[in-house]
């Protein structure tokens, strides 16, 4: 009677796809995350673990991988990736204000970075080379340049109404 | 003449040296080092040996080929005050409890900092203390760690494991196991190899010593031990003998001084284990299945097979350890020999391994839930319960083991070196093929290259042997055989290199030439018994006489023989929630994120609920588990092998509800 909900294995099938692409070379480690981070959103263990066994590596090793870079998260992200530039040009314009703001809408507590219910992970980039627009903020690749902490929590607010609807 | 090179003004000839340091230690230098051991590749990390050269460049000894009239200086104002600058640096952020360390003594930070005079430390200490990891054979604290990677290579290069690898970066960096996981949690064979080369007290073996000091001052208790071979030829090395000095008579000695009542040879249990396992390995032969037999005396071994390579676990010689026949044989007989109660009887065992804490833990060797084996102590451990009752290790008059396990063949005794389980196989089986007394000595299955391999005529026919230590050379070897290459009938392994000589509970320095010296001293010891053969072994012959029967018999198997059963390597990521004994459906609730935020938790609820109420519950195994991968369809749930998407409450009910009716039909 359950027969046609099994769907085991679909999202695996991805993450294998991508090590085959890559040839299953240890040394494409990072552009397999990458992809495999693409697709999860974030690096859930069983699939590092699943990526060192294909590549015949360590878990120890690509945990290692994954840990040094700022760009690998290791933790379940948001729907919504809010990214707040904190780089020399925007820090002088006042990222630090929107950070605040930002944090402040969404009662993240210290050290904490998504929102319990999953819709928003707030980050701070060291630059997103858009110093001219100063200070900016992306939300899921969307560049908001000259951004005020008003602006930002009213789109946040827009995101979250939107995702309420829905 | 060879070219030369100039170390300190003086001229040392080159003889085809790797680097720098080793030229530089053949002159007679020692220069401090913390991460360069010449069986590991070079990582030039520490900068302890820093030399200078003529134009006052500062070069890593370790990391720099020598060159032909290369003229460098190994200690000057400047080279003296970088080292002390380094270890000033790395004393800062380390854990400075010296006194109460179990490296205390040993740990060659502690050395170094004396040997070059750091008298302060002028750093303030920054790194927050962090939670130490006690496993069943290792004990891993990161406050301890001084960053120099010599576990990572080890566990990788020589083991091929790669428990331990470094993780994040900058200040927070770290050597950690995979996820910040505790060691017992990952794929570590427990081989204690990390802890060999360890120059501080990040990594050691576990100490039993409390358990046993305990267990020999309970009036109610008799505490019996056994000596594993490996030991007698390195224990009187902490004691300031050159290693493979044979001290068993000794170690007896001191044994009998600690409070045990009885002490027994392992060796013993050897000889017993060479006669089952050359029993099964002719069955094996004779019927042409399961072959290659691998051996099963090492259980870092045994635990790496059931990770990697569960297709080979038949092949695996279901011969019990040494150490576990042992523990079978004094729980079954000792009893009624001493005239004490089976549950009053303690068996410690002596070892050179770290990994036979876990196998005697494992629950496939304890009988009715008890393990047979009470305590193992490494010899370190020995080492430490020697110095604490203050014995005076080399005035001790020898003693000799106690009887009915206390003589031993030669091939039992050289059990503790690689090859030697294969070359006592090979004398008996030689003996039962041939009948007729054979050449004794294998000499093809020993010393120290990774992979030795022998083809030897036994009864008319080529028997193959192939001889690895190291777990990377048994995963090479693995590896062919898994390619349809090679082609063997007996396989030995054993994880340490050099075999149990070598072992990651032995005194330190454990490396090659310690353990190439320990391993002639056991290799003297068979060529001065009289027995060679476990064959003739008369006190096992009797053993089969009054209790076993014969080799392979029921009663031998049922004490002498085990199992083994795949494992996965990185555990913690099923939760159980009602294991039934009996278990036919197994269902995992996935709790992962998604399906957790889906109400997956309700789900796991009304499953428990179902299944108490189904009045079968140990026909169910129910448990947790944090992805089935079917995010987007969730709840998930795996029932066997199926996973079933969009659970509810509801439907949990009912599928328990089926999955009950259907049994009854059956």
């Amino acid at each position: 009677m359950f027969d046609d909900n099994i769907t085991s294995g679909r999202r695996f099938a991805a993450v294998n796809e991508i090590v085959e692409k890559h040839g299953r070379r240890p040394e494409h480690l990072v552009a397999i995350l990458q992809e495999v981070q693409e697709v999860y959103r974030y690096l859930p263990e069983e699939v590092l673990t699943y990526v060192a066994t294909s590549l015949g590596l360590s878990p120890a090793k690509v945990f290692g991988v994954a840990t040094f870079y700022e760009n690998f998260s290791l933790e379940p992200k948001g729907k919504y990736v809010i990214r707040v530039c904190d780089g020399t040009a925007c820090h002088v314009r006042g990222s630090a204000l929107i950070q605040a703001a930002v944090r402040e809408r969404l009662g993240l507590k210290e050290g904490q970075k998504t929102t319990s219910d999953l819709l928003f992970t707030l980050e701070t980039v060291a630059c997103l080379g858009a110093c001219a627009l100063a200070p900016v903020v992306t939300i899921n690749g969307d560049v908001h340049g000259q951004a005020t902490p008003e602006k930002i929590v009213a789109l946040i607010d827009e995101l979250a109404k939107g995702e309420r609807k829905s | 003449m060879n070219a030369t090179m100039w170390v300190d003004g003086r001229e040392v000839e080159l003889s085809g040296e790797n680097n720098i340091l080793e030229v530089v230690r053949k002159a007679g230098v020692d220069l401090p080092t913390f991460c360069y051991h010449s069986e590991l590749s070079v990582y030039g990390a520490c900068r302890m040996c820093l030399v200078e050269d003529e134009r006052g460049h500062l070069l890593a000894a370790c990391a720099t080929p020598p060159e032909p009239g290369l003229k460098i200086r190994t200690n000057s104002k400047r080279l003296l005050h970088h080292r002390r600058l380094i270890l000033e640096l790395i004393l800062a952020n380390h854990n400075r409890d010296c006194t109460t360390c179990e490296k205390c003594g040993e740990c060659r930070l502690q050395e170094l900092a004396n040997r070059l005079g750091v008298t302060q430390v002028r750093f303030r200490q920054k790194k927050q203390a962090e939670p130490v990891d006690v496993g069943p054979a290792l004990v891993h604290d990161p406050s301890k760690c001084i960053l120099c990677g010599d576990c990572v290579r080890m566990c990788e290069e020589v083991q091929g494991v790669g428990v331990l690898g470094f993780a994040y970066r900058g200040s927070r960096l770290a050597v950690l196991p995979a996820f910040g996981k505790k060691m017992s949690e990952v794929e570590c064979v427990n081989c204690g190899q990390c802890a060999s080369v360890c120059p501080t007290g990040a990594l050691v073996v576990k100490s039993d010593v409390e358990r046993v000091w305990a267990a020999l001052s309970d009036p109610t208790k008799k505490v019996v031990a056994q000596v594993a071979p490996a030991v007698r030829v390195s224990f009187s090395e902490a004691f300031g003998l050159p290693p493979g000095t044979v001290g068993a008579g000794q170690v007896v000695a001191a044994l009998k001084r600690l409070g045990f009542a009885r002490v027994y040879d392992t060796c013993f249990t050897a000889d017993l284990t060479v006669r089952e396992e050359c029993h099964e390995f002719l069955e094996r032969l004779n019927s042409g299945t399961k072959l290659p037999q691998f051996t099963s005396c090492c259980p870092a071994w045994v635990k790496f097979a059931e990770q990697y390579y569960p297709e080979y676990l038949p092949h695996i010689s279901t011969c019990r350890s040494p150490q576990a026949m042992f523990g079978a044989v004094a729980k079954a007989y000792l009893p009624e020999e001493l005239g004490v109660k089976p549950e009053n009887l303690y068996v410690v065992s002596i070892m050179p391994c770290t990994a036979k804490k876990f196998e005697a833990g494992r629950r496939e060797l304890a009988r009715a839930g008890i393990p047979e084996i009470d305590a193992v102590l490494t010899t370190q451990e020995l080492v430490r319960m020697v110095r604490q009752a203050s014995l005076d290790f080399t005035q001790l008059e020898p003693e000799a083991f106690d009887l009915p396990f206390g003589l031993a063949s030669g091939a039992g005794v050289i059990f503790g070196v690689t090859g030697g389980v294969a070359e006592a196989v090979l004398r008996t089986a030689a003996w039962a093929l041939d009948g007729k007394t054979p050449e004794l000595e294998f000499r093809a299955v020993r010393g120290l290259a990774s992979c030795k391999e022998a083809v030897i005529l036994l009864g008319g026919r080529e028997i193959r042997v192939a001889v690895v230590h190291g777990l990377a050379a048994a995963r090479r070897l693995l590896e062919t055989l898994r390619a349809g290459e090679g082609k063997y009938d007996l396989v030995e392994v054993m994880a340490c290199p050099g075999g149990c000589v070598g072992g990651g509970g032995q005194p330190l320095p454990n490396d090659t030439d310690h353990r190439a010296a320990r391993a002639a001293g056991l290799y003297s010891l068979d060529r001065q018994r009289e027995l060679r053969r476990a064959d003739e072994n008369p006190l096992v012959e009797k053993l089969y006489r009054e209790h076993l029967g014969a080799p392979g018999s029921e009663e031998a198997k049922r004490l002498l023989h085990t199992h083994y059963s795949p494992r996965r390597r990185i555990s913690g990521e099923e939760v159980a929630v009602a294991p039934g004994a009996a278990a036919k459906t197994k269902i995992r609730v996935c709790v992962g994120t998604s399906c957790y935020l889906k109400g997956s938790y309700d789900v796991l609820q009304a499953f428990h609920r179902a299944i108490a109420a189904s009045g079968r519950a140990e026909e169910f195994d129910l448990g947790a588990t944090f992805c089935l991968e079917n995010c987007p369809g969730g709840p998930s749930v795996q029932v066997n092998d199926k996973v079933l998407g969009q659970m509810t409450p509801e439907k949990a009910a009912e599928l328990v509800r089926s999955l009950s009716e259907t049994k009854e039909q059956v």
